[in-house]
């Protein structure tokens, strides 16, 4: 992958596109939606000469069992959409989860409900972080907050899809899917992966393998439900990452994840000009959320303010994860315009002793 | 700008077509190159010729935190719309850099500004291309804000063009060279 290492200039859709490729990902399954068709645009020009396939499907219905079908096989694959089209791929999801297949879903958010906006929106915290569709599972979740993240968390999602046999989700929104920042496609640390032995890639002289998700035995879809939620228990002990920023002498801490942090780190460094001993928690993994180191630090910092595009969704997670006696205080901009560091620092006053 | 506390920020407004959100990218890709942190945020509306489209660049010697700028050092504003949305916001001792072929000087009435007037328009029709607007305006603005060097532009022109684009690239940098000159050329203090 060194050849890249050259400095690039490029929207976070672009470097979520260049990450599938540099990931091994040669198969794309996808529909148009604002704003993110960069994504679709970038692969449908770069995945035909490197042997992939890029196909715009009929619908986010089509494109997510198409995932489904490709990842059976055992091969790399990826869809992405917005809003509105994620909504319509949930049953597709639980499919995947319930049949143990990795895959990787992009959200680069829009406004909601309905048709909303397209204007960025952090509404999809619920669906992206409590499975989204039906049936007792989860989908990992990262949350990019800065153009060289949409790279690096886009390849840690395909090797934590495969690590776990479990659908990955990046969470991004039109802020974060539209700007522009600068690149360098490096390649992380490597995961040990296991060879994927369930695929299903002919039966020549081995048994045949069966993916699925009906289990109509008696106990064996009980079993199955406790078996993924070993999984999801796992992932919590060995996948939480997140960022903390000034957060060691704090005496209030906001919570943001995503494009919400990068206003709210330029709130703190402004708040600190001031003399305010104000820190930033920035939550990477939304699921599993980092509980642990939040409720540690919430033995140390009391008070607590958590934002968000939104009329409070990752709140609950804060308010479940902190110490019993911490104060847990809130600021909501939902879609329409964004907040300036400005904006957030009047915020930080109000909660501020 | 070797200053090692350096931050700029600044808007690029007008309507969609006129190449405001281009003047924005070869300003950041031209920083990047010179070794600084940057952060483009570009907005449009749903439309895209006519409709509004705005760009928002920050420069900066350090990690960067928001791309969103609530009261920007400066603003460029190729159309009236943008001038009474952004002109407001400028930092005071700020730059508002108008493009006087489409808003009439008397628009820009705040004093604790610099207000420097540019007829983009009418000096790329005088030298043979309408549609070269935006770079006249492009280098007129880097003269005077000085935020990279001009080699940096022209040598980032190939980075952002779409390849089918680059035959245009000696008319771009012509073009940015003119509006630089009329910049060096207006550089006394404008009127306040």
């Amino acid at each position: 992958m060194e050849p890249h290492s050259e400095k690039i200039l490029v929207k976070g859709n672009e470097a979520i596109a260049m990450a599938a490729i540099d990931s091994g990902c040669l198969l794309y399954f996808g529909y148009p939606i604002t704003p993110q068709n960069d994504i679709p645009e970038y692969l449908s020009k770069h995945l035909p000469p490197l042997g992939g396939e890029f196909i715009q499907a009929e619908s986010e219905i089509a494109s997510i069992n198409l995932l489904l079908g490709a990842s059976a096989t055992g091969a790399r694959a990826m869809t992405s959409s917005s809003s509105p089209g994620i909504s319509l791929m949930q049953e597709g999801i639980s499919y995947l989860a319930g049949s143990e297949l990795p895959g990787l879903i992009v959200n680069i958010s829009r406004s909601g409900p309905g048709l909303g906006g397209i204007s960025p929106s952090q509404g999809d915290y619920f669906q992206a972080t409590r499975g989204g569709g039906h049936g007792d599972y989860r989908t990992i979740v990262l949350a990019p907050s800065s153009i060289q993240e949409m790279y690096d968390l886009t390849c840690l999602a395909f090797d934590l899809a495969d690590k776990y046999r479990n659908p990955a989700v990046i969470l991004g929104d039109a802020l974060i899917g539209q700007m522009k920042e600068p690149l360098v496609r490096r390649s992380g640390a490597k995961i040990n992966l296991p060879p994927k032995e369930w695929a299903l890639t002919g039966a020549d002289g081995r048994k045949p393998n069966r993916l699925k998700s009906l289990y109509l035995e008696e106990g064996e879809l009980s079993e199955q439900n406790w078996k993924l939620h070993q999984k999801y228990e796992r992932m919590k002990k060995e996948e939480v990452r997140f960022e903390s920023v000034c957060t060691e002498d704090a005496k209030l801490v906001l919570v943001a994840f995503g494009s919400m942090a990068r206003v709210s780190k330029t709130s703190v460094e402004l708040a600190r000009e001031e003399g305010l001993k104000v820190g930033l928690f920035r939550p990477i993994t939304l699921f599993p959320f980092p509980e642990k180191p939040l409720y540690d630090l919430s033995k140390r910092v009391t008070r607590f303010l958590t934002l968000e595009l939104n009329t409070g969704q990752m709140l609950e997670d804060v308010k479940l994860s902190v110490a019993r006696d911490a104060q847990v205080y809130f600021y909501g901009r939902p879609p329409g315009s964004l907040p300036s560091p400005e904006e957030v620092l009047e915020e930080i006053k109000k909660y501020y002793q | 700008m070797s200053d090692d506390r350096f931050y700029y920020d600044f808007i690029v407004a007008g309507f969609g077509g006129q190449g405001v959100l281009i003047i924005g990218n070869l300003l950041a890709y031209a920083a990047m190159k010179e070794g600084k942190c940057v952060t483009y945020l570009p907005v449009y509306g749903v439309e895209m010729r006519g409709g509004t489209a705005n760009c928002t660049v920050v420069i900066s010697s350090r990690q960067i935190g928001s791309p969103v700028v609530g009261r920007p050092h400066a603003a460029l504003v190729m159309n009236l719309p943008s001038l009474i949305k952004y002109g407001p916001l400028i930092l005071p001792d700020g730059l508002l850099f108008v493009n006087s072929s489409l808003i009439e000087p008397k628009e820009a009435c705040r004093k604790d500004i610099e207000n420097f007037f540019i007829p983009v328009n009418e000096i790329a029709i005088d030298h043979g291309n309408p549609k070269l607007a935006n770079m006249i305006a492009l280098g007129a603005f880097n003269q005077k804000t000085k935020l990279v060097q001009m080699t940096s532009l022209f040598e980032s022109l190939e980075k952002v063009l779409d390849e089918r684009y680059h035959h245009l690239i000696p008319s771009n940098i012509e073009a940015i060279e003119i509006g630089a000159e009329f910049a060096r050329k207006n550089i006394s203090p404008p009127a306040r």
